[in-house]
């Protein structure tokens, strides 16, 4: 939290108007007892009402002024909290938005998501209440402590103690209840876990009959939330009649102590009410911050959520001296003994990886979950950087280019197929803005989205729901392809991208896709054997390293792995043109129905 | 519902706290002015509220009289401390009377002993006697002037002394009752939470299906929590509002009419003022809310499509976006901000007017002798008082709104309709053969739409159905029939001659052993988890089990073997693993009848092979129904049911189907003879 206070940079002319305006609006409060005092010890005991109404008259401008005063602070505690909090949010976002697939792993979607939106407005809201209240009670406490300290010296240890206290009863019991803040949070969490353990795993559990057995665990985590709330709760209890007592308390010292002064002649009545009048603000400021501080642990966990995220250095970034953009023609991509291991891993998911996919070819790898085939196509568009090694565009180092450029000779195709809310057109034209109705159409039609796209109500321009949750999942894929396609890139990836398509668009796709990537780079990966059969050049990968190169025939003939995974997903038929046919006694002809 | 998942909706939505949601300390400063939603039905909702609360109605009772008690003691205060300030002042005059009389007096003169200021009184110029105050001038008459008169420390003390037990006591009943309604509360809320839990158990499916897991989570947590902390505001806050708004009152008219004539003079001009600020505001706040819910869909949207966005050379454009609706937001969050706060100079400025005419008006009536300083001092402490209960009245609607907002959807949550009645005289089979069968079966999840239309057959014990057809046919629609997750509209369907609806849904839940699609394992050790249709199975059940579906093996690759706990979304385990483990589950339930959901499509082959030799273990000797995908198990099933759209439009076997040439020949012709690109004439040759 602390850390984020140096966002505040931009606004410190307003953080010194504001406390200005903070302290007018504590100096004029506390003013009006002064005049009060006046009022009594001249004005009543002098009998003069001609008085009286002078300085009432002069009580209500003061009383004005210091509501303009607080109007001012207001304003700028809203401006200031507000900004603050779009400043942070503003970063945050870019930050991002700029972070490697490695950095989005590391925190998860949904966190980060978290950390954007809820974190942050936590963070806006108890920075106003910091700035309106929080401010004012120490300038208040100080400014009526030395005032008192002017009316009556020999009665400011009053105020001092009843300011002590109130800050050892506001300690002890934030010392008390802060952990049990930090404990509840898990509580609450913990059952949220349960409910959702439940609502997620309601089939099986009801197939199982345990339903008696969750309601135990939740039941269990509910009275443990309870206990822990009660406690917090009783506790919290205490500080407002423990701060009417010591208000109460103060005053009647007051009277107490007043009444020896008066009876000495060293103090006069006016001046005594006027005490109380300070000793009550004093108090209520400390009740204003105390209410602050029962936020503030909730913000602070916030705030170190957001300062994390913003700390974070992206590991990918643009070269110093990137390479023209125009010195890269063709799509020729190749790894030349790529090594990669996650951040923090201590064995490499990919090792002595080699091979070139030159353009006019489809490139395919294959192999099981956990081989790392997606991971070294993540390489290409430098989702993550090689550990050892390097993968080189037309013989350029991938790190040698400006991302955007990078990106640029890229068409994408990702395993989930991701549509942005707008329109159809807008997807596929997301990633060249510039291409007429005519190249959009195309595209469509390529991806087999013809169609369903004509179907729509209003064709190309029928809105995309956030997420794309109006159209179904294979239509989601062929779109998500047609916008690759849109970008007529020197490189295509296909990360697993035919899974949701049925077999005959799948393979009327790839006919299509064929033509019209003739002259690209192609590189797929796949789980179904049947979609990269007919590959140029098939890619087997086992366990982070490559087993075997070559086409669907040699690699028959040559590689183990590749047999397996044929044999467990081809019908035998289907196998039989081939020479050797293995392990029969399995059974297992593939294919989705 | 069809095959096809919903999304998870809890990654879309960050996770849910408390106050994370729709509070009323939400956004808005000090839940004043917060928008809060709205409940449709307000006197209803507190009407069962009320029922909620009903059980402690003499906690409840006792609570108020606590809070009423301690209101009363700490708003009498003031004035009895006003009268020690009085005693104080009267003597104080008294002292300055003696002074001013014993200095005027020519030097030497010794008054006789007991000789009062009234005896000396005639004696004195005109002028000295209307210095003093006229209201004074009979208690000074008894002034003795041959002692000087000190400040009666006695009398203030004894004064005091009430005082201190007052305000012990007025702080001790007051928190009582803030310990009460703790408990209260804190009992209400933990007896919702028990009761949604609880409801969970016993509702349809079909509920869950509709509604996202989201939005029970939200209900669970945001709103009981919402319902509980208001509920704890609300209730007392309302009874000491009132009571001190009239305690004040009347206090405040037992000192002077004329000075609260002028306090609450003041009350109506804040009110209109409030009400104008509060509907201002109102408008940025839900201005600020919409736009909040721009931003953050932008935040979700470009976060879960990152790579897309960046690999497109989005980002720049997605900066750009966020940063403008960014500065929207910060427009109308600063505005709503900034008004809502204006409340508080509005409320301090209404305070101290109320500061400024009870001096000044006080001080001229002082003069005029009708009250005294006493009497000021105490008012002061009451207008100081005043503000703090109205603001919390005028709020109290705000918050009984978001509390009844809240109650709402949870009791909305609580009544929906429960899962059909069990019969009432429950059938239960000794020993399960497995016979199942469907006669003249008609089902659709809306009433209005049928998908499944009249189904009838047989299948006998030990025999395998294979359930086919293309994504979204509704493949899980037998599951949640036979397991009567869903109830069918008309026909039966029997077991061992039985229709299922004579069973206890435990019974003939428990005739089935089931492994879907969506692994679902909880967060525990793989024993317990294996173990959680039997919970007392030994450890001799579960390795056997474990054995013979192939689990054994990876186990004791894992740390910690079968002990090794699987965390929140059993992601320390691979997607396969868990398969299997799911598989070893079902054979520890040990029932009669299967259910078993082939999809495999991102496993790896190895762990596919295993998979697959683990279900054919599961299978044997049993009934069972398989949601197929791999054709060996397709053509080797003794009854195919081929579903589209919902319905089961064809059965039969393997060879009957492609004969009949219908919808099943087509679906497999086009599925194994299409992979060639080559080869496209092939494909839509057959096809």
């Amino acid at each position: 939290m602390l850390k984020l206070f140096r966002y505040l940079k931009p606004f410190t002319l307003q953080l010194i108007i504001l406390v200005a305006m903070v302290y007018l609006q504590v100096a004029a409060t506390l003013a009006l007892p002064d005049y009060m005092a006046k009022i009594i010890n001249v004005g009543i005991v002098g009998k003069d009402s001609h008085y009286i109404w002078v300085n009432g008259g002069w009580m209500l401008l003061i009383a004005l002024g210091g509501t303009a005063a607080m109007v001012v602070v207001g304003y700028f505690a809203a401006k200031i909290a507000t900004g603050f909090a779009k400043n942070i949010r503003e970063k945050l976002f870019a930050k991002v938005e700029s972070f490697s697939l490695a950095e989005f792993n590391s925190f998860s979607t949904a966190s980060l998501i978290t950390r954007s939106t809820n974190d942050i407005q936590q963070i806006q809201t108890v920075m106003v209440m910091i700035l309106r209240l929080a401010l004012m009670a120490p300038i208040t406490g100080i400014w009526a402590i030395y005032k008192a300290y002017n009316v009556a010296p020999s009665m400011t240890w009053i105020m001092a103690l009843a300011v002590g206290v109130l800050l050892a009863i506001i300690g002890v019991t934030f010392g008390f209840a802060l952990p049990k803040f930090k404990q509840l949070q898990k509580l609450v969490d913990k059952l949220n876990l349960i409910t959702r353990e439940i609502l997620t795993g309601l089939r099986v559990i009801r197939a199982f009959n345990t339903e008696k057995d969750e309601e135990k665990k939740f039941e269990k985590a509910n009275v443990d939330l309870t206990a822990a709330n009660l406690y917090v709760n009783r506790l919290m209890v205490i500080l407002q009649p423990m701060m009417m007592l010591i208000m109460y308390g103060a005053s009647l010292l007051i009277v107490w102590t007043g009444a020896h002064l008066i009876n000495t002649g060293s103090l006069e009545i006016g001046n005594m009410i006027a005490f109380m009048t300070y000793a009550s603000q004093v108090i209520f400021s400390f009740l204003m911050i105390s209410i602050v501080f029962i936020m503030v642990p909730r913000a602070s966990v916030s705030g170190v959520r957001v300062s994390e995220v913003l700390e974070t250095k992206p590991i990918i970034l643009d070269p110093k001296n990137p390479v023209n953009i125009k010195d890269i023609k063709s799509g020729l991509v190749e790894f030349d003994n790529v090594e990669f291991s996650y951040p923090g891993a201590d064995t490499p998911v990919l090792s002595d990886i080699s091979f070139t996919a030159t353009p006019g070819q489809t490139t395919a790898f294959i192999g099981s979950t956990g081989s790392g085939k997606s991971t070294l196509i993540n390489l290409v568009p430098r989702f993550y950087d090689v550990t050892k090694g390097t993968v080189k565009i037309d013989n350029v180092d991938v790190r040698d280019v400006n991302l955007e450029d990078l990106y640029s000779k890229i068409g994408y195709v990702p395993q989930t197929a991701v549509l942005f809310s707008g329109t159809v057109e807008s997807n596929i034209k997301y990633g060249a803005p510039k291409i007429d109705e005519q190249e959009v159409a195309k595209a469509i039609t390529i991806a087999q989205a013809k169609d369903f796209v004509a179907g729509l109500t209003e064709g190309v321009r029928s809105p995309i729901a956030q997420g794309g949750t109006n159209v179904s999942g294979g239509q989601k894929q062929r779109l998500s392809i047609a916008r690759a396609i849109a970008r007529d890139p020197e490189i295509y990836i296909f990360d697993d991208s035919f899974s949701a398509l049925d077999f005959k668009t799948d393979a009327a796709l790839r006919e299509a896709l064929g033509k019209a990537t003739k002259d690209k780079t192609v590189l797929i990966v796949a789980q179904r054997i049947s979609t990269i059969m007919t590959a140029d050049k098939i890619i087997v990968m086992d366990e982070g390293k490559i087993v075997g190169q070559g086409t669907h025939k040699e690699l028959m003939k040559s590689c183990e792995v590749y047999r397996e995974i044929a044999s467990s997903q081809l019908s035998e038929e289907e196998l039989s043109d081939i020479d050797a046919v293995p392990t029969k006694e399995l059974k297992t002809e593939g294919a989705t129905i | 519902m069809s095959d096809e998942k919903k999304p998870e909706v809890t990654t879309a939505k960050p996770p849910i706290g408390p106050g994370g949601g729709r509070g009323p300390m939400g956004n808005s400063p000090m839940g004043m002015m917060g928008v809060g939603a709205k409940a449709k039905n307000f006197k209803g909702t507190m009407k069962q509220l009320l029922h909620y609360i009903r059980p402690y109605w003499i906690s409840i009772i006792l609570c108020l009289i606590f809070a009423v008690a301690s209101t009363i003691f700490a708003i009498s205060t003031p004035k009895i401390l006003g009268r020690a300030t009085n005693q104080i002042v009267n003597d104080y005059v008294a002292q300055k009377t003696y002074d001013g009389v014993v200095s005027q007096l020519p030097k030497g003169i010794v008054l006789p002993k007991g000789t009062t200021f009234g005896q000396l009184l005639p004696q004195l110029p005109a002028a000295a006697v209307a210095q003093i105050p006229a209201d004074k001038l009979d208690s000074l008459k008894s002034v003795d002037l041959t002692n000087r008169p000190q400040v009666q420390f006695d009398i203030i003390w004894g004064i005091a002394e009430e005082l201190i037990a007052l305000y012990i006591l007025s702080a001790f009943f007051s928190y009582i009752q803030g310990w009460i309604m703790t408990n209260i509360s804190q009992k209400i809320s933990y007896q919702f939470r028990k009761d949604i839990s609880t409801k969970i158990g016993r509702m349809p499916l079909r509920y869950f299906d509709k509604n996202t897991h989201g939005e029970v989570l939200s209900r669970v947590t945001n709103d009981v929590d919402t319902v509980s902390q208001t509920l704890n505001q609300s209730l007392s806050q309302m009874v000491t509002s009132v009571t001190m708004i009239i305690g004040i009152l009347i206090m405040m008219l037992t000192i002077s009419y004329q000075l609260t004539l002028v306090s609450i003079i003041i009350l109506p001009i804040s009110f209109v003022i409030l009400g104008g600020l509060v509907k201002r505001s109102q408008k940025f706040f839900k201005m600020q809310q919409d736009t909040l819910g721009h931003l953050n869909g932008h935040i979700e949207e470009m976060y879960s499509g990152h790579n897309v966005m960046k690999v497109f050379n989005g980002q720049a454009r997605s900066i750009k976006r966020f940063n403008d609706v960014n500065g929207e937001l910060y427009d109308s969050a600063w505005k709503s901000q900034f008004l809502s706060g204006m409340m508080w100079p509005l409320m301090s400025f209404v305070g101290n007017l109320g500061f400024v005419s009870v001096s000044a008006l006080g001080g001229y009536l002082a003069i005029k002798g009708t009250i005294n300083i006493g009497d000021i001092q105490a008012f002061i402490q009451y207008v100081n008082q005043f503000n703090q209960p109205i603001i919390q009245t005028a709020n109290i609607a705000n918050v009984m709104q978001s509390t009844a907002a809240s109650a709402e959807r949870v009791f909305e949550f609580l009544e929906e309709s429960e899962e059909v009645a069990e019969s009432t005289e429950p059938v239960k089979l000794e020993k399960v053969r497995g016979e199942v069968e469907f006669d003249n079966v008609v089902f659709g999840y809306d009433a209005d739409k049928t998908i499944i239309k009249h189904f009838s057959a047989k299948i006998k014990p030990g025999m395998r159905v294979a359930i086919v057809g293309p994504t979204g046919a509704g493949k899980t629609t037998m599951v949640n029939l036979l397991m009567r997750f869903y109830d069918i509209n008309s026909g039966s369907i029997k077991v061992d001659g039985v229709d299922i609806k004579n069973f206890k849904r435990a019974d003939l839940r428990r005739m089935f052993g089931m492994v879907l699609q969506d692994t679902w394992l909880f967060n525990g050790t793989i024993r317990q988890n294996l173990a959680y249709a039997h919970p007392d199975a030994t450890d001799e059940d579960i390795i056997k089990a474990a054995k013979a579906t192939h689990v054994d093996h990876f186990v004791h690759s894992l740390p910690g073997g079968y002990d090794m706990v699987l965390d929140e979304e059993a992601n320390n385990i691979s997607k396969g693993e868990k398969q299997l483990l799911t598989i070893a589950r079902a054979m520890v339930a040990d029932a009669p009848i299967m259910i078993l959901d082939e999809a495999t499509s991102s496993v790896d082959t190895r762990t596919e092979v295993l998979i697959q030799k683990a279900m054919e273990k599961l299978m044997e000797g049993r009934t069972s129904f398989v949601i197929a995908h791999r054709l060996s198990t397709i053509k080797n099933a003794d009854l195919i049911l081929v579903m589209r759209d919902g319905n089961i439009v064809e059965q039969g076997t393997h060879k009957e189907l492609l004969k009949q040439k219908g919808f099943y020949a087509s679906l497999y012709n086009s599925q194994f003879t299409a992979p060639a690109i080559e080869e496209p004439e092939l494909a839509s040759a057959k096809a």
